[in-house]
Order: structure tokens, then C-alpha cells, then sequence
């Protein structure tokens, strides 16, 4: 049933009394703003704020990054000269190779895992469920700052906890921060601490929207567990891990609080710059160097290409391989 | 003889073994935050590293206070306002709006609505350089306005609010109102805002969250003089020579505040994550 501005009035059949009417006739007009306009009221403030402090600044990026732009003063155009100088910029392709490496190491095995976990949380007669939701979500609760400090802790080269246990299979103690694979793994694994049990329940909200009855009728055909698991579950999911892949796309190009603490402070991350991600890369140019804020806007510019790039590629290979 | 669906669902204690085994690994740096936290400095060089916690609690977290370089206090006070503050304001905008979407009719809407919709896959971090210029021309260069203003609305609190207020309000109810002469404004305020109260807790939680939670624009914007707490944090982990113990104790205590509240409200926030998740 549709609402509309006839609702609210008086029926015809009882006119109001004469003396009344221009109190009436005002009260009416005031009814009929209110429902005409007020709605835009209410919007406003999401249209504002948001435009003025999260659209302006990206076309403001946008701007910046054609000019040769000193955050104190100059501002001089230059066309597209910041972009053709990111594409020699070894130190760019080095966050950019950092930036895909650590978002591998995290991206693929985390999602492998919460795939996996949601499969478990998913059988109808588990107990202790909300037990296990909880608990495989609570690393989520935490700040990222706090994790690169404990991991950070954990990583440490003479008296860290996973030092001392490779200790155990012989290995000699691993100089984590040192070098750029096992500064990848370490980073990774705070990633994949952190968000195995988000994605595992968005999976899982996933899973539990598939019809029931497709399951009971494969099993009465005799379908195994596992083969329902890749004819029936896993094609039946792929919005949700589309949905998925594209929130860890996002995130991982985005990557920097975990390296950057991880580095202790460091910017440039590791005295090699062995894991500078992209977005410390960004941090760098356009915020601790203020005169080339214009070239780290162009590599912010850069940061979300790559993002909508990588999230297509996925896409389509998503789509395709779940087929 | 087994049926069909009693081998369907049935759930092999190899499950449980992983599910417990994903839990622990879940839980135990919580633990070791505790351990190293509660541990006196001479010992945690210790190998083979402790494993349980220790008496010294209160001696580090005392050092916290008394670190005049990383205004611990300040810090949390900081976390406290910006927090409360963007949470109200997330739930009351998001909830106005929302309500707007679901229940009135005005002209644009769905254009408006498919706009923010769009905002919401738009990387922030991506106006970052500018918007710490525009900070520095308003003069809220580490102010708090800095890190509250900006997070004032999300389009993720819009469009949870509109979802829930087009399912669980009956226009009957607003229609209802009309007709007792209230103002729309009067509707969304008796009427609307008590029957989306579920839904803007788990908003509220999950905003609170984030917002305590936030490191990199606080990072950029407030000095280590007016921190918030996950700033205050990173300035303590820097030091030179780095006092674990006092760390983790200053880490413990910015994060059981938020574990107890999810201890508390978890079932709800998974809930909403879940929900969340179906419908986008």
C-alpha cells in the first residue's frame, strides 16, 4: 500500500468549521512541505559530509596528481607527467611487487580456510555453534595496530615464539623482518589471523541461503559429502565468494598498518624497503614528503586502477572456474 | 542401515577437531597478549618463551602511565569521545536516512540510494593526501574534529538501516501516525527509531568498533602528544628499546574493552555480519 499526501487529510465529508479554515488551510500547506521535502532533510547530512570530505578529496586526488604539487605552496601542471614517471619508478614497482606478494600469501590461504571452516560450520547438527562463530570471529574484534604488536612480538628473531619452535624441526632462527619472503609470511599471517574468520562467516551466511532440499536429493542419489561440496555448494556460492574476493582485493592493495608496524615506524619498510607496500609507498610521497604531494596522489590514482583491475580479473576468473 | 539424510548431516568428531583447533589458534594470541602483559621484563627473554601468565600486571601497566612519551591516557580519553560521538551520529543520520529510503516517497530516491550504494565500494584511503591538506587549512591539524567530522555518516549505516527499516516497519504504522497529525520527523522519532532499536544496536557496535579500532588516519592527522589509543599504542611498540611488557600491557587493556563488549553482544554482531552479508 502506497503512502501519499491524501492520507493524512480530513475527509471531504465533514468540512471544517468556517473560522477555523485559514489555521486549517496552513497547517495543511505545512503537512503537505513536510512530506513533500522532509525526506531530503534526512538525506542531507550523509550527502554532505560525504561529498564534502570523502568525494571531494578523490576528485581532489585526481586534480593533485597532474600537477607538481607542494603541499606548502606550488602548484604547477604538468599533464600526466607524475604517471609517466611512476612507470620508471623502481621504488614503485618494488611496493607494487610487495603489495601482490603479501596479498597472495594472504588472500589464497585465508580463503582457502574459511571455504573450508564454513563447510564445517555449516553441518546442521554441530553443537556448540555459536561457540565456534565466536571464537573463529574474535581475532576480527581486535585493532590492527594490536596484532602487528603481538605478531610483531611473535616474529621477533632471539626470543620469538615461532623462532623457538622452528628451533624444534632444526631450523636456525629466521631473521623475519630481514628479508623479503619471510617479511611476506609474517605480515601475511597477522592478515590471515585477522580475517580467516570474518570471510568464514560470510561464506557461511552464504551457504546457509542454499535451498536445503538440493543436499537431501543429491544424497538420495547417492552424491557423497564431497561431491555435493563441489556440484551443489560451491556453484551455488559463487556470489558470496565473488562478493569475497572482492572485499580482500580492496583490502590488500590497501594494505599498511601491519607492514608499517612491523617495520616499527619505518615508512619505507625494512632497510631494503622489502616490504614497502603500495600504500605506504602513497604515504610517503604525498604525506612525510609534502613537496611531492602531487606524484603520491598519482599513486593513489594508481593504487585504485590496480584495485579495479585486479577485482575485474578475479571476477571473471571466479565466474569462469566455478562454472 | 543409515538413510540418506541421516548421512547427510551427520558430523564426524574429525570436525570438531578442526573447529577446535581454528578456535585455539583464534584465541591464543588474546592469551599470549595476557601472558607477555602480566609477565615482569626479565623473564620474557626467557626461552623457552612462558607460557603462562605471570604477577607483574600491574608494575607494567603502572609504566604505561607513567611513559610520558606515549599519553596512554590521553589516548584512551581521545578513543572514548571520537568513538561515542561517531557512533551516535552513524546510527542517528543512518537510521533518518534509512527510514527516508524505506518509508517516504519523494522524487530521486532510487537514484540517490543506487549513489550511495556505489560510495560504498569507493577505497577512502584513496583521498587520504588531499583531505590531510584540508585539514591543515581548517585548522583541525590534530584535533579531534580531524578524526570525528569525516566518519560523521556511513553509506554502510544507511543502507543497513533502510534494508531493516523496509522489512520492519509496516507502513500501516507510519500511515497510523499520519493520520494522529504527527510530523514525519515525529514519526521517524516515536515510531520509527524504537522499532529499528535491533538493528541500530548491532550498527552501533559494529561502528564502535571500527572507530576504536582505526589506525591510519589518526595516524596521520594527531600528533603522539594528542593520540588516540591505537596511536598511543604504535608510539609505545616503537621505542628504541622496546619494554614488551609494558606494551602488551597497555595493548591488553585497549582491547578487553572491546572483547567484553563482544563477549557480550557477539551472537548480535554475527548476526548482523551474516545478515549483512545475504543481502549485498
Amino acid at each position: 500500500m502506497s503512502l501519499s499526501a491524501t492520507t493524512a487529510r480530513p475527509s471531504p465529508a465533514a468540512p471544517p468549521p468556517p473560522d477555523d479554515s485559514s489555521r486549517r488551510r496552513r497547517g495543511k500547506l505545512l503537512n503537505r512541505l513536510d512530506v513533500k521535502y522532509s525526506p531530503y532533510l534526512y538525506i542531507a547530512p550523509f550527502f554532505l559530509i560525504f561529498g564534502a570530505f570523502g568525494l571531494y578529496p578523490m576528485m581532489r586526488t585526481a586534480w593533485m596528481s597532474l600537477h607538481d604539487w607542494d603541499m606548502i605552496g606550488d602548484h604547477t601542471f604538468i599533464g600526466f607527467d607524475n604517471y609517466t614517471r611512476l612507470v620508471s619508478d623502481e621504488y614503485f614497482w618494488n611496493a607494487l611487487v610487495n603489495t601482490f606478494g603479501i596479498f597472495a600469501l594472504s588472500t589464497i590461504p585465508q580463503l582457502l580456510l574459511a571455504l573450508f571452516l564454513a563447510n564445517l560450520l555449516n553441518r546442521t547438527f554441530l553443537r556448540a555453534k555459536t561457540f565456534f562463530r565466536m571464537a573463529i570471529f574474535m581475532p576480527n574484534v581486535v585493532s590492527v595496530a594490536a596484532v602487528a604488536i603481538v605478531f610483531g612480538m611473535l616474529f621477533q628473531r632471539e626470543f620469538g615464539l615461532f623462532n623457538w619452535l622452528l628451533s624444534f624441526v632444526g631450523v636456525d632462527p629466521v631473521d623475519w623482518d630481514g628479508h623479503r619472503w619471510s617479511s611476506w609470511m609474517a605480515i601475511s599471517s597477522m592478515v590471515n589471523w585477522r580475517w580467516t574468520g570474518y570471510n568464514t562467516l560470510i561464506l557461511l551466511a552464504g551457504m546457509q541461503a542454499i535451498p536445503k532440499d538440493l543436499y537431501e536429493a543429491a544424497a538420495i542419489d547417492g552424491a557423497s559429502p564431497w561431491r555435493q561440496f563441489w556440484q551443489i555448494t560451491l556453484p551455488m556460492l559463487k556470489p558470496t565468494f565473488i562478493f569475497v574476493v572482492i572485499l580482500s582485493t580492496i583490502g590488500g592493495m590497501q594494505l599498511f598498518t601491519e607492514p608499517l608496524l612491523f617495520a616499527n615506524g619505518n615508512i619505507i619498510g625494512g632497510n631494503q624497503r622489502e616490504f614497502q607496500t603500495l600504500a605506504m609507498y602513497m604515504y610517503e610521497m604525498g604525506i612525510v614528503n609534502l613537496n611531492t604531494a602531487g606524484y603520491g596522489a598519482a599513486v593513489a590514482w594508481a593504487i585504485f586502477m590496480i584495485i579495479i583491475l585486479v577485482s575485474l580479473f578475479n571476477f571473471l576468473l571466479v565466474r569462469r572456474s566455478a562454472k | 542401515m543409515i538413510s540418506a539424510s541421516q548421512r547427510l548431516w551427520r558430523t564426524s568428531p574429525l570436525t570438531y577437531v578442526a573447529l577446535v583447533l581454528a578456535a585455539l589458534l583464534s584465541i591464543y594470541p588474546f592469551y599470549y597478549m595476557m601472558v607477555i602483559g602480566s609477565r615482569s621484563l626479565d623473564n620474557i627473554n626467557d626461552v623457552p618463551p612462558p607460557l603462562t601468565p605471570g604477577g607483574a600486571f600491574g608494575d607494567n601497566f603502572g609504566r604505561v602511565l607513567d611513559n610520558d612519551a606515549a599519553n596512554f591516557l590521553t589516548g584512551m580519553m581521545n578513543s572514548i569521545i571520537v568513538s561515542s560521538v561517531v557512533t551516535l551520529s552513524v546510527v542517528l543520520t543512518g537510521s533518518l536516512a534509512g527510514f527516508a529510503f524505506a518509508k517516504l516517497k519523494f522524487r530521486g530516491s532510487n537514484a540517490l540510494l543506487l549513489a550511495i550504494i556505489v560510495t560504498m565500494m569507493i577505497p577512502t584511503q584513496m583521498g587520504l593526501i588531499p583531505l590531510w591538506g584540508m585539514m591543515q587549512d581548517l585548522g583541525w591539524y590534530d584535533t579531534l574534529y580531524a578524526v570525528t567530522v569525516p566518519f560523521l555518516v556511513t553509506a554502510f549505516g544507511v543502507f543497513m538501516m533502510r534494508q531493516y527499516a523496509s522489512q520492519a516497519i509496516s507502513d500501516e504504522l507510519i500511515e497510523a501516525g499520519r493520520v494522529d497529525g504527527a510530523s514525519t520527523f515525529r514519526i521517524y522519532w516515536s515510531i520509527v527509531l524504537p522499532a529499528l532499536r535491533p538493528a541500530a544496536g548491532v550498527l552501533g557496535l559494529l561502528t564502535f568498533m571500527e572507530t576504536w579500532n582505526s589506525f591510519l588516519w589518526p595516524y596521520a592527522i594527531l600528533t603522539p602528544e594528542n593520540p588516540t589509543l591505537q596511536v598511543s599504542l604504535s608510539f609505545l611498540s616503537y621505542a628504541y628499546y622496546t619494554d614488551y611488557s609494558q606494551v602488551f600491557a597497555a595493548t591488553a587493556v585497549g582491547t578487553i574493552p572491546l572483547v567484553i563488549v563482544f563477549l557480550v553482544f557477539g551472537r548480535q554482531i554475527i548476526g548482523g555480519i551474516m545478515e549483512g552479508a545475504v543481502k549485498s
